[in-house]
C-alpha cells in the first residue's frame, strides 16, 4: 500500500543510526538556539518575571519574610518596653507610626506583628497541606468507600462558615499561638483534599500511568513520581493564597481575643485594643491595618501571577 | 499446529463485560457493556499477530487485559504455558518484564513532568536492575537504538516530535529486554511519512531482539505490512482469524471484505476499477448486541439463520492453511 519499503529512513545499520543522530543533533541546535532548555518550571518563572504585578506581590511577600526573621535587628525599640509619657503620641521623627495606649512603639510592634503573620500563614498552609494531600490522594487514588467518606467529611467542613468553625475549634482548644496554627491548619484541609482529588482524577486515566502500571509500579510510586508533580501548579497557587487567608484569619481571631494572648504583638490584636481610640488617635489602627492589607494582598498577587504563569491559556 | 515451545501466547474465552449501574445506594446492574466477548487466540513465538476493527470493537480492551492492567469477567490468558490470570501481584511482577506496551498517543503517554531520561530508566528503577552507572549507560544505549540521540536525556517531552516522543515510548518498552510487546495502535496518531518510520524501525527492532508483537490497528494497510497473521474483531468478536496473505487474498467474512474494500489504491486507474462494498449502518451498541450473528444486521448476505444461531469460529483449510471464519456463509461474495 504505502511505498514503506523504499523509505529513505529505513534503519539497515549503524551508519544509518548514526545520520538521523547528526539530522536531529542539527536540528535541536537549531532549536536551542531559539528557545533555549526548557521546562514547566523555567517556562512558569519567565512567564512570572513577565507579569509586573505578581513581582509587586513577590517582593511584598519577600520584604515581609526578611522583616519577621530580623525583627530585633530593624525594630528600633523593644515592642514591649512601656513609657509611659509617651502614650498616644502620634507619628514623629522618634516613633514613624506613633506610639499606643500603653506608650509602647508601633513601628516596632507591626514589625514584630509580622513574626505571627508568617509563622502562622506558614505553618497553617502546612498543615492544611499534610492532611489534604494524604486525604485527597487516598480518595482520588483509591476512589470508592474511603472516597465516600473523606469527601463527605469535606462537605461538612465546606458548610460550616470559616471564621465560624475558626472560633468553635479555638473554644474548645483554648487561646494560644500553636492553637491558632492547628484551627487554622485543619479548617484548611478540606479544600486541598478536594482540589488534590480533582487533579488525581484527571491525570489517573492518562496513558502514562497505565505505561507505569503496565511496568508494575507500586501505587505509592505511582502517586508520588507520577502524579504528584504533575498535579502540583493548582496546589502551588492554592497555598500561596491561602497564606493570605490565613493571615485574615488570625487577624480575625487576634480581633476577637481567641487568638495570640498580649503583649505578644500581633496585627489583629493590636486592631482591636485600639478600637476605643478611633477617634482620638487614628494611627493606632492604620498601621496595622496597613500591614495586614498589604501582606495579603502580595500573596494574593503573587498566587494570581503563579496562576497565569503555570496556566497561560487560563488568562484572558 | 501449534505446540507448547512456539505459542507464547494465547487466550481462551476471554471475556470483559462493563457494567453499567444505576442509583445512588442500591447499586442496581441497568446491564453490561460485552466490550470484549468470548475471544480466542494465539501468538507464536517470533510472530506479529495484528488485531483490527473498527473503534469501540474491544482491541485496546483486549490489550489491557493481557496486560492485566484489568482483571477480566472470565477467560484464561497462557504466556509461556503458564495462565497468568491467576497469579497473585508479586508473581505477576516477574512476568511485567516480558510483557510490554507501545502506546496509541505519544502526547498521553509520557509523563510531562519527566525527562527523557527519567522516563526510560523508569523500567530499571522499578525492577531494580543495575545501578546508576550502568542505568545511563542502558539509556543510552537505548536510545540509540531506536534513533535517538543519547545526548536528549535530560530533555523534555514537549521539546521533541510525535515521531520522536514514539521512539522514546518505544525505548521505554525496549530497555526491559522483554519478549512479547503490544502495540496499541502506534502509528495512528502519527503523520503518514513519520508511520512508515516507526513502523520500519519496530520491523526492524523485531528482527535483531526476536521480539513477538501483537499489534493492534485500525488501519489495514499498516497492518498488513507488518503483521504474519491477523484477527478482525468486530463488537467484541473475533469474526475471522488468518496468515495475512490469505486474509487479503481470500477474506472470508463478510466485514473482511467490506473493511478490505475500503483501502484506496494508490493508482488512478486501478482506483478507478475499485469496487466498493458499502455495509449499511451503524455499528450496533454493545450494551444490546444484535442476536445470533453479531454483524447480521449490516450484512448484505444474512439470512434467516443469521439472526438465530451464533456462527463459531470454524477453519477453512481449502483457503489456506489456518484461514478462520465466524459466518455460516463464509466466503460467499457479496453483489452490491
Amino acid at each position: 500500500m504505502y511505498p514503506f519499503k523504499e523509505d529513505k529512513n529505513k534503519i539497515q545499520n549503524d551508519s544509518d543510526i548514526e545520520g538521523i543522530i547528526d539530522e536531529s543533533v542539527e536540528l535541536e541546535t537549531e532549536l536551542g538556539k531559539k528557545y533555549g532548555k526548557s521546562s514547566l518550571y523555567k517556562d512558569a518563572w519567565r512567564r512570572l518575571v513577565r507579569n509586573k504585578l505578581a513581582m509587586i506581590g513577590l517582593a511584598i511577600v519577600i520584604i515581609m519574610v526578611v522583616i519577621a526573621l530580623l525583627s530585633p535587628v530593624i525594630a528600633p525599640y523593644d515592642p514591649n518596653d512601656r513609657i509611659k509619657e509617651l502614650s498616644q503620641k502620634g507619628p514623629s521623627y522618634q516613633h514613624w507610626f506613633g506610639t499606643d495606649i500603653l506608650g509602647r512603639d508601633i513601628f516596632s510592634r507591626v514589625i514584630y506583628g509580622a513574626r505571627i503573620s508568617m509563622l502562622v500563614g506558614v505553618v497553617a498552609v502546612s498543615i492544611s497541606l499534610a492532611i489534604g494531600l494524604f486525604l485527597g490522594a487516598l480518595s482520588g487514588f483509591f476512589g470508592g468507600i474511603s472516597d465516600a467518606i473523606i469527601m463527605r467529611i469535606a462537605d461538612i467542613f465546606f458548610a460550616f462558615p470559616y471564621i465560624l468553625g475558626a472560633i468553635v475549634m479555638m473554644t474548645v482548644l483554648g487561646p494560644g499561638v500553636l492553637n491558632v496554627f492547628i484551627a487554622i491548619g485543619i479548617l484548611g484541609w478540606a479544600s486541598v483534599a478536594r482540589l488534590f482529588r480533582s487533579s488525581i482524577l484527571s491525570i489517573k486515566e492518562k496513558e502514562y500511568i497505565e505505561a507505569a502500571r503496565a511496568l508494575g509500579a507500586s501505587n505509592a510510586r505511582i502517586i508520588l513520581k507520577h502524579i504528584f508533580p504533575n498535579s502540583f501548579a493548582p496546589i502551588i497557587v492554592y497555598s500561596t493564597m491561602n497564606v493570605g487567608t490565613a493571615i485574615i484569619v488570625e487577624a480575625a481571631l487576634s480581633f476577637l481575643g481567641l487568638g495570640v494572648q498580649p503583649p505578644t504583638p500581633s496585627w489583629g490584636k493590636m486592631l482591636s485594643e485600639s478600637m476605643s481610640y478611633i477617634n482620638t488617635a487614628p494611627w493606632l489602627m492604620f498601621f496595622p491595618g496597613l500591614a495586614i492589607l498589604i501582606t495579603v494582598l502580595g500573596f494574593v498577587l503573587l498566587g494570581d501571577g503563579l496562576r497565569d504563569a503555570f496556566d497561560p491559556k487560563l488568562k484572558r | 499446529m501449534k505446540s507448547e515451545d512456539t505459542v507464547l501466547l494465547e487466550v481462551k474465552n476471554l471475556k470483559k463485560y462493563f457494567y453499567l449501574r444505576t442509583g445512588f445506594f442500591f447499586n442496581k446492574t441497568a446491564g453490561s457493556i460485552k466490550a470484549v466477548d468470548n475471544i480466542n487466540f494465539f501468538i507464536r513465538r517470533g510472530e506479529t499477530f495484528g488485531l483490527v476493527g473498527e473503534s469501540g470493537c474491544g482491541k485496546s480492551t483486549a490489550a489491557r487485559l493481557i496486560l492485566r492492567l484489568i482483571q477480566p469477567t472470565s477467560g484464561e490468558i497462557f504466556y509461556k504455558g503458564k495462565n497468568i490470570l491467576t497469579l497473585k501481584r508479586s508473581q505477576m511482577f516477574k512476568y511485567r518484564k516480558e510483557i510490554q506496551i507501545i502506546f496509541q498517543d505519544p502526547y498521553a503517554s509520557l509523563s510531562p513532568r519527566m525527562t527523557i531520561g527519567d522516563i526510560v530508566s523508569e523500567p530499571l528503577e522499578v525492577h531494580r536492575i543495575g545501578d546508576k552507572n550502568s542505568r545511563i549507560k542502558e539509556i543510552k544505549h537505548t536510545l540509540k537504538i531506536v534513533g535517538l540521540n543519547p545526548e536528549h536525556v535530560n530533555r523534555y517531552p514537549h521539546e521533541f516530535s510525535g515521531g520522536q516522543r514514539q521512539r522514546v515510548g518505544i525505548a521505554r518498552a525496549l530497555i526491559l529486554q522483554p519478549e512479547l510487546i503490544i502495540c496499541d495502535e502506534p502509528v495512528s496518531a502519527l503523520d503518514v511519512s513519520v508511520q512508515a518510520q516507526i513502523l520500519n524501525l519496530m520491523i526492524d527492532l523485531q528482527k535483531e531482539f526476536n521480539l513477538t508483537y501483537l499489534f493492534i490497528a485500525h488501519d489495514l494497510s499498516v497492518v498488513k505490512y507488518v503483521s504474519n497473521r491477523i484477527g478482525v474483531m468486530y463488537l467484541g468478536k473475533i469474526v475471522e482469524v488468518a496468515p495475512a496473505e490469505d486474509l487479503y487474498k481470500k477474506p472470508l467474512h463478510p466485514y473482511t471484505m467490506g473493511l478490505l474494500s475500503a483501502i484506496p489504491i494508490p493508482d488512478p486507474d486501478l482506483e478507478k476499477q475499485r469496487q466498493r462494498i458499502i455495509l449499511p449502518g451503524d455499528v450496533p451498541s454493545p450494551i444490546n448486541p444484535p442476536s445470533g450473528c453479531r454483524f447480521h444486521p449490516r450484512c448484505p448476505n444474512a439470512q434467516d439463520i443469521c439472526s438465530k444461531q451464533e456462527p463459531e469460529l470454524k477453519n477453512y483449510p481449502e483457503n489456506g492453511n489456518n484461514h478462520f471464519a465466524a459466518c455460516f456463509f463464509a466466503g460467499k461474495p457479496i453483489n452490491n
